[in-house]
């Protein structure tokens, strides 16, 4: 699911596992619970072991970028593997400028 | 068009069933030498839909989900997912990017996604009686004994 760590203004989203509409609520919970008592500068977040994810893994980040600016922050995702970028790309999210 | 194996599935339309039913499909394929690309293609074309079965279909209920897939001679895999709910009354509207009815954080891209990553998507919905969507993909491997030598 998640592990979350904050060092230095930036707290990271670690995720693994699969992303689906089951799943995504806790990854939620579990990330906003944590960004409103650390208020990061960044919030990254990290898809490097996330073994498959649908359109629920787009409505995430989504969110995530709409609750983190609310606070202040910006939102980054970092290391998409190969078999999750053709979902990435079909989200536009790379015109919010969200992705590295 | 000679169907060569087909399964039959149906489970209740709880969340957790998403995975449950990707990774059957995806197994239920598996004969036809698929490479991973393609597996992940139907996996989350199928995550979509059924998600849209739970979502959508049933969004005030609990309801039964039916998947119906086949392999044909063609090495075509046509995938049939269906729920008894409350069914699409604008099918065109449904299927555009970024529209969605639901007030969680849904992307609004399911059907995006089933479009861009199967060769046919088609949906046949009543309102009050349910919806059908049935995803096509032709996964190409001519088995050694079948190839023409000359």
């Amino acid at each position: 699911m998640v592990d979350i760590t904050f060092q230095d203004g930036i707290m990271t989203a670690q995720l693994y596992g699969e992303i689906d509409h089951h799943i995504a609520p806790k990854i939620r919970g579990l990330i906003d619970a944590r960004a409103e008592s650390c208020r990061p500068e960044v919030l990254q977040l990290d898809f490097s072991a996330v073994s498959f994810m649908d359109s629920s893994g787009i409505g995430l980040v989504m969110g995530r970028y709409r609750t983190i600016s609310l606070l202040g922050g910006r939102c980054e995702v970092v290391n998409i593997p190969p078999p999750l970028q053709r979902v990435f790309r079909l989200s536009g999210l790379g015109g919010l400028g969200v992705l590295r | 068009m000679n169907v060569l194996n087909q399964m039959k599935l149906s489970f209740l339309s709880r969340s957790i069933n998403e995975s449950f039913a990707r990774s059957a499909v995806a197994a239920f394929v598996l004969p036809l030498d698929p490479t991973v690309a393609e597996i992940t293609d139907i996996k989350t074309a199928v995550s979509e839909a059924v998600t849209n079965c739970i979502v959508h279909g049933y969004r005030d209920s609990e309801g039964t989900v039916t998947i119906d897939a086949r392999i044909t001679d063609a090495g075509k895999v046509i995938i049939r997912i269906r729920d008894t709910g409350v069914g699409i009354s604008d099918i065109k509207r449904a299927m555009e990017p970024l529209y969605t009815t639901s007030c969680d954080e849904r992307a609004g891209l399911g059907f995006a996604v089933m479009q861009s990553f199967m060769d046919r998507v088609a949906v046949r919905s009543s309102p009050g009686k349910g919806t059908t969507v049935t995803l096509e993909k032709t996964i190409l491997r001519i088995p050694y004994d079948k190839r023409r030598s000359g």
